[in-house]
């Protein structure tokens, strides 16, 4: 099915099943520790092996020498792979990491050798006996040292260009009645998921199967080929549940590349997974950037300059960081300009994480708002609802397909209270805390790309969908239940749904704040066949026929749904495609954030006191698990905002803090009540299911909103993420 | 983690002898900082000695008023003893800010007294670090060291003790009591308990070679208001930047020990009657000498500011 011009009515708005807030069906299954993940997959596979991945000692440099010696000899060693063994590797098509070091080192914990033993003990005592020599070299680790010789990225489908240009940008900028010129930082951070990366690779003659934990079956399966030289038809990838992702599985990284190359050369499937710090120095992280903003604007508040520009850095070859891309399409103003330059760093590959761009764009550029609402002597709210636009800045006469920023920000600050909040810093005061509110607004892309699915009938009515989406903990698996329910007219019980498997359709996998949107879109387009199918096969005009309560209706003619499959299974499968409607609509989700803080006033310690996200994100298929989705990117937003940074060490090269206890998160402790209102929302545009994604939008602008509220609490602003006690002690 | 044989003891006298047959040998407790640094190579015994059930998990009253806490209560029933929680609530309140209520449960006070630090450079075995491998130098002083000592460290070393159990011992005047293979007993007070890095980091107590601690003593309570104030950027389940045991008096005295800063908690008794001339005056004779990092010299106006808060505190 092809999607070319904006949805009518449509068997979705029925609403009967899909808009319910509805429990997740896996959700006992993940309760009770009987969801399978990757390295569980115990009946399957049940004489395993056990890899181990030594990692580089050093940050760059050569392998000059591997003693192998003592490790061979271990108790339980079954096989050691390394670059000299391991066969040609390429490297996939989404990231540039080489998943094996030799000669040359590119990055710190790089995998050096794959110890393959009887068990995991065997395997990481082995690994440890390994004697590697290394011949270094200098390398650049620090962003701002590297700022100067940094270029313009090449342009990929992931990277906006290098440079955008409207009107006179350094000419308005230079007349602007109020301006201000401003840089901020963020930091390294890490996805820092529960589950690791993990795999099970299993060799039978040519083809390999491997149980792993990624977000894209599709790209995992072209990526996998790619890099072993083999055919992606040979690769089978099996996904079922994944215990978080956020970017950070998006395809294949070194488990599976490593259990792979293990397997093999054990001649018996292995088991590997990550170590917890080489999560952090083997694998992608969202990078540090450096942002300098101007905004210049007339004394009444509108915007008649923005320019937002960018670095950061990355392996030779590797994305870059596309803060830029919010303020594209975010406020009005005539003379606009982003400019985007990539760094090489030898530190390890940055790459996506939640919103990539977005994300770190908006904690700079929602600050830049923040002073500039302040130097202007206007109410923040104010002065973005100023600067709402209602087309692309960029091409007017582009609209945006739905777009209620400004219905946020008034909603939210209704909602939040925010006319008890004091303009000016550090006034409000409760016992030995200085209180502050702080707003931003959020936005989002809304992608939407191709999905496929197979749908069955069998003779007792029920409905399977197969299609190899995956669920990373977002809910994917009860909105394409939902889905199947509302298009077959039954209920969600009598839906059973199969994801996780390469052997499936193909989906759009879970990447991009497209997964929801895409893949019940996929969904429909198959459920759309089977409903002809049942029709054809029963003697009903598909056109005219109802499908409720199990049964397919044309005035007083009635009959089971399962009635079409008492001599055999009907199956469907279909794909749904998109036209040009992206190109014609700018198609974003919108939100604003509210956050009050308490900063103590002898140890400044921050806490968040209470958070508001108010979203407008197309049609909610399940409003239970967009608010789970919204609420975990609010707290992954704290995150950012006052603790997430991976520290580097610029003489070494390398993230110091490889592990949980060094990287921290927020716990329970840190969050505080959190509100969700969900606006509504139906985009014709998109597909037939008239749906966005959300899991995204829920971070974007989190962070400068904690940190806007920190500033109206304390007066001391702070550019540099995260925003921490030492900080504001320093300015003090 | 390096293959190890592993032996079962049922009494203190028979863990102390048992330690003097094996060279390598190790004695584990709750195992909740051994074990991970065992998996991690930083610790490589040959032998555990598992004293998990020699008894020594009581707390029970002495003989002039004060309590005997058994090595291996754990650090969850020693916060919620009622006797403790009357009369010495520094100690409760230390305890309950340290760690989780999983790792609470299985840590033993003789264990959380000798935990190991948590400088990110010693847990990574190809850094350099002097405690980890003596002479192969630091790491951490040019480095990251936001976290690290800013006090009684050294060109060596500048790990911190992690501690808050400590902390709050250290207030309390706490005596360590240990036996030897050799079945000698000896009290150690708390402030003598620790060494200071100075060249040789590795040594970290005044403990002899398979010396055992089997119990901890409070002398008699002391009253006063108890405070515990830990500073961190995350409410919970992080090491303190700053913490602060104070047990404060009426007449404005106090005994004040401080956390996150050094080494081992950090107090100076001499310093302590300047307690009532306020923060500033206790503050600069308690961190005099002190040598920090341009990462960590935020901690000096910290440890000003947290022990003004907890004057305050007690004063309310």
């Amino acid at each position: 099915m092809k999607f070319d011009k904006p949805a009518g009515q449509n068997p979705i708005d029925q609403l009967k099943v899909v808009g319910k807030p509805t429990d997740r069906i896996e959700g006992p299954l993940k309760t009770t520790g009987t969801a399978k993940y990757a390295y569980e997959y115990n009946e399957q596979v049940t004489n395993p092996a056990y890899g181990y991945i030594l990692g580089a000692a050093i940050a760059r440099g050569t392998i000059t020498r591997i003693d192998q010696t003592a490790a061979k000899a271990a108790p339980g060693v079954l096989a050691i792979v390394t670059a000299a063994n391991a066969g040609p590797l390429q490297t996939g098509k989404f990231y540039v990491s080489r998943f094996l070091a030799g000669p040359q080192v590119d990055h710190y914990h790089q995998a050096v050798a794959i110890v393959v033993a009887e068990t995991f003990e065997q395997a990481r005592s082995a690994a440890a006996l390994l004697k590697v020599e290394y011949k270094k070299q200098a390398g650049d680790y620090d962003l701002e040292a590297s700022k100067g010789s940094a270029q313009p990225p090449n342009p990929g489908p992931y990277t906006p260009p290098g440079e955008t240009l409207i009107g006179d940008f350094e000419g308005a900028f230079k007349a602007a009645e109020v301006k201000i010129d401003q840089t901020y930082s963020t930091p390294d951070q890490a996805h820092a998921m529960m589950e690791p990366h993990a795999t099970i690779a299993k060799w039978d003659g040519d083809k390999l199967t491997c149980w792993c934990t990624i977000q894209q079956l599709n790209w995992g399966i072209r990526d996998l080929g790619v890099i072993l030289g083999i055919p992606k038809e040979n690769v089978r990838l099996i996904s079922a549940y994944i215990g978080g992702g956020f970017g950070g599985k998006g395809t294949v990284l070194s488990d599976l590349v490593a259990a792979s190359l293990a397997a093999r050369a054990a001649g018996r499937p292995v088991k590997l997974t990550l170590q917890r710090p080489l999560m952090f120095n083997n694998t992608i992280h969202r990078p540090k950037t450096i942002q300098r903003i101007r905004i210049g604007a007339k004394q009444d508040g509108t915007i008649t300059a923005i320019g937002h520009e960018s670095w950061s850095g990355n392996l030779p070859g590797g994305m870059t960081e596309s803060t830029i891309a919010s303020t594209r399409l975010l406020y009005a103003g005539a003379n606009r300009l982003t400019r985007l330059r990539l760094a090489v760093l030898h530190l390890v590959e940055g790459s996506a994480m939640r919103a990539p761009g977005e994300a770190s764009g908006m904690m700079a550029l929602e600050i830049a708002m923040d002073e500039m609402a302040e130097k202007l002597q206007m109410d923040p709210v104010d002065f973005r609802i100023k600067n709402d636009t209602q087309e692309d800045p960029e091409k007017p006469g582009r609209k945006f397909s739905t777009r209620k920023l400004v219905e946020c920000l008034r909603e939210g600050a209704d909602k939040f209270g925010w006319e008890r909040r004091n303009a000016k810093p550090g006034i409000i005061r409760e016992g030995d805390w200085l209180i502050g509110m702080g707003v931003a607004a959020a936005m989002r892309g809304a992608p939407i790309t191709k999905s496929a699915a197979r749908v069955r009938l069998d003779s007792s009515g029920k409905i399977t969908v197969e299609t190899d989406m995956t669920d990373i903990g977002t809910g994917s698996y009860t909105i394409i239940a939902q889905t199947a329910a509302e298009m077959m007219g039954v209920g969600i019980d009598q839906v059973q749904v199969k994801l996780g498997d390469s052997s499936f359709p193909e989906s759009s996998g879970s990447g991009g704040q497209w997964g929801a949107a895409s893949s019940t879109s996929g969904v429909y387009a198959a459920c759309m066949k089977l409903r002809e199918a049942v029709a054809g096969k029963l003697g009903f005009d598909v056109e005219k026929a109802q499908f409720s309560d199990g049964r397919i209706t044309v005035g007083d003619r009635s009959a089971a749904l399962a009635d079409a499959a008492k001599n055999g299974e009907l199956v469907a499968e279909d794909t749904m495609t998109y036209g040009e409607l992206s190109k014609e609509y700018a198609q974003d989700t919108f939100g604003a954030h509210f956050v009050e803080v308490g900063v103590n006033a002898f140890t400044y310690e921050i806490r968040v006191r209470r958070m508001l996200a108010v979203c407008h994100a197309g049609r909610i298929l399940n409003p239970k698990a967009a608010r789970s989705q919204v609420i975990g990117a609010m707290t992954m937003g704290v995150g950012a905002a006052l603790m997430e940074e991976m520290v580097v060490d610029k003489k070494v090269g390398f993230f110091v803090n490889h592990d949980l206890a060094g990287y921290e998160v927020p716990v329970h402790a840190d969050i505080p009540h959190q509100e969700v209102i969900l606006l509504e929302d139906i985009d014709p545009t998109m597909s037939p299911m008239k749906a966005k994604g959300i899991g995204e939008l829920g971070i974007v602008g989190v962070a400068a909103a904690v940190a806007n509220a920190v500033y109206n609490a304390t007066g001391i602003r702070v550019r540099d993420y995260p925003v921490t006690l030492d900080k504001l002690l320093r300015a003090v | 983690m390096k293959s190890f044989t592993y032996q079962r003891v049922t009494t203190p006298a028979e863990a102390a002898a048992a330690i003097a047959d094996k060279p390598g040998a190790k004695f584990l407790a709750g195992g909740t900082n051994l074990l991970d640094l065992m998996k991690l190579q930083i610790e490589t015994p040959a032998h555990l000695i598992d004293i998990g059930r020699i008894g020594l998990d009581k707390i029970e009253p002495t003989a002039n008023g004060g309590l005997r806490i058994g090595a291996l209560v754990s650090n969850t029933d020693l916060a919620a003893d009622p006797k403790i929680r009357k009369d010495y609530g520094v100690l409760s309140r230390a305890l309950l800010a340290g760690a989780s209520g999983q790792l609470r449960n299985k840590a033993t006070t003789a264990g959380n007294l000798l935990q190991r630090t948590r400088c990110p450079y010693f847990y990574d075995t190809n850094q350099p670090c002097n405690k980890r491998v003596p002479g192969s130098g630091c790491a951490a002083i040019a480095g990251f060291s936001k976290q690290l000592a800013v006090i009684g460290s050294s060109d060596a070393c500048i790990a911190t003790h992690p501690s808050d159990m400590a902390v709050g011992m250290m207030a309390l005047d706490a005596v360590v009591e240990t036996i030897n293979p050799a079945g000698k007993t000896r009290q150690i007070p708390i402030s003598q308990l620790y060494r200071l890095p100075g060249k040789t980091p590795h040594l970290e107590t005044n403990l002899e070679k398979n010396e055992l601690i089997t119990s901890v003593v409070l002398p008699a309570p002391v009253g006063g208001t108890h405070i515990y104030h830990k500073v961190r950027d995350r409410a919970s389940y992080a090491f303190a930047l700053v913490s602060v045991a104070a047990i404060l008096f009426k007449d404005g005295s106090g005994k004040i020990a401080i956390g996150g800063v050094a080494p081992r908690p950090w107090r100076v008794p001499g310093a302590e009657k300047l307690i009532p001339s306020g923060a500033k005056a206790f503050a600069a004779k308690l961190m005099e000498g002190a040598r920090p990092t341009q990462d960590n010299k935020y901690k000096l106006a910290l440890v000003e500011r947290t022990i003004e808060l907890v004057l305050k505190e007690g004063k309310s």
